[in-house]
């Protein structure tokens, strides 16, 4: 005899309150990212010259201000997380082989994880120094050696 | 005999196809910051390498395409918070509707002031 499961009965408790979390995650972290991207959106695309001031020179002036290394790093767990997650929603729909739904999963999480490792390194261990211009502005009271 | 499904409050109208522009929206947002996080993780190789990526952002093409990426910004996140009143707010899902079109007309506001910035950056 075949027998099925009852339809709609959540796969386990645990499962389910983990999903309610992640439901949570993406309206809570969905608020804070439309202030943060917006505010990244006027600083850096509408404010002076926009795109075209964008160079190695405007990062490093930003990111000497450690509130923008704060806000750029908050900025880069909420947004990778909270895309994460969406896209595994998606996969979810549309997987319909268990196999491929869970690589496709496990593949998310662990680009994210990299791409939230490598992003809070490069923000953190930020040097201007690197840069010739910029070690001559600087002076050798920044930029030793 | 097997019937058409009846037509819901749901399917085919509004909450269908905002549902539909925000998945869109957000699968392209989220494959821009894989590669946004990547193109600035140059500043850690060499200003060299960055300036070279980031002068693409400056190009017609990529500049227009970055209006594609600003609206898509807009309609996700404004409709992300019509989704969350849908979900907490009494009367939320009774105005789903008006709130679609009221996503819909501040995101335009929002784009049309930063539309021709943003050109006269790329163009000018």
């Amino acid at each position: 005899m075949v027998t099925i499961e009852t339809p709609r009965s959540p796969r386990s408790r645990k499962h389910a309150k983990w999903e309610k979390w992640g439901w949570l995650y993406m309206r809570y972290s969905g608020v804070l990212l439309l202030g943060l991207i917006f505010g990244h959106l006027f600083i850096n695309l509408y404010s002076g010259e926009g795109i075209k001031a964008i160079d190695f020179a405007f990062v490093a002036g930003k990111w000497a201000d450690p509130f923008w290394q704060v806000y750029d790093v908050t900025m880069l767990w909420l947004a990778l997380i909270h895309g994460t997650n969406g896209m595994r929603t998606i996969v979810n729909d549309y997987a319909e082989r268990e196999t491929v739904r869970v690589r496709l999963n496990y593949t998310l999480w662990i680009v994210c994880g990299a791409l939230i490792i490598l992003g809070t390194l490069v923000c953190f261990t930020f040097d201007p120094c690197i840069d010739q211009a910029m070690r001559e502005t600087l002076g050798p009271a920044v930029c030793k050696g | 005999m097997p019937t058409k499904p009846a037509g819901t409050l749901y399917r085919g109208k509004i909450g269908m196809w905002s549902w539909v522009l925000h998945r869109i929206t957000g699968v392209a947002i989220f494959f821009f910051l894989l590669v946004h996080t990547l193109d600035t993780a140059l500043v850690r190789v060499s200003p060299e390498a960055y300036n070279a990526v980031i002068n693409t952002y400056k190009t017609p093409i990529i500049g227009l395409a970055e209006l594609g990426l600003v609206a898509a910004i807009l309609f996700h996140g404004l409709n992300g918070i019509r989704v969350i009143l849908i979900d907490f707010w009494r009367k939320g899902a009774k105005y789903q509707n008006v709130m679609f079109w009221i996503v819909i007309a501040i995101a335009l506001a929002i784009f049309a002031v930063f539309t021709p910035r943003h050109l006269s950056h790329v163009f000018g």
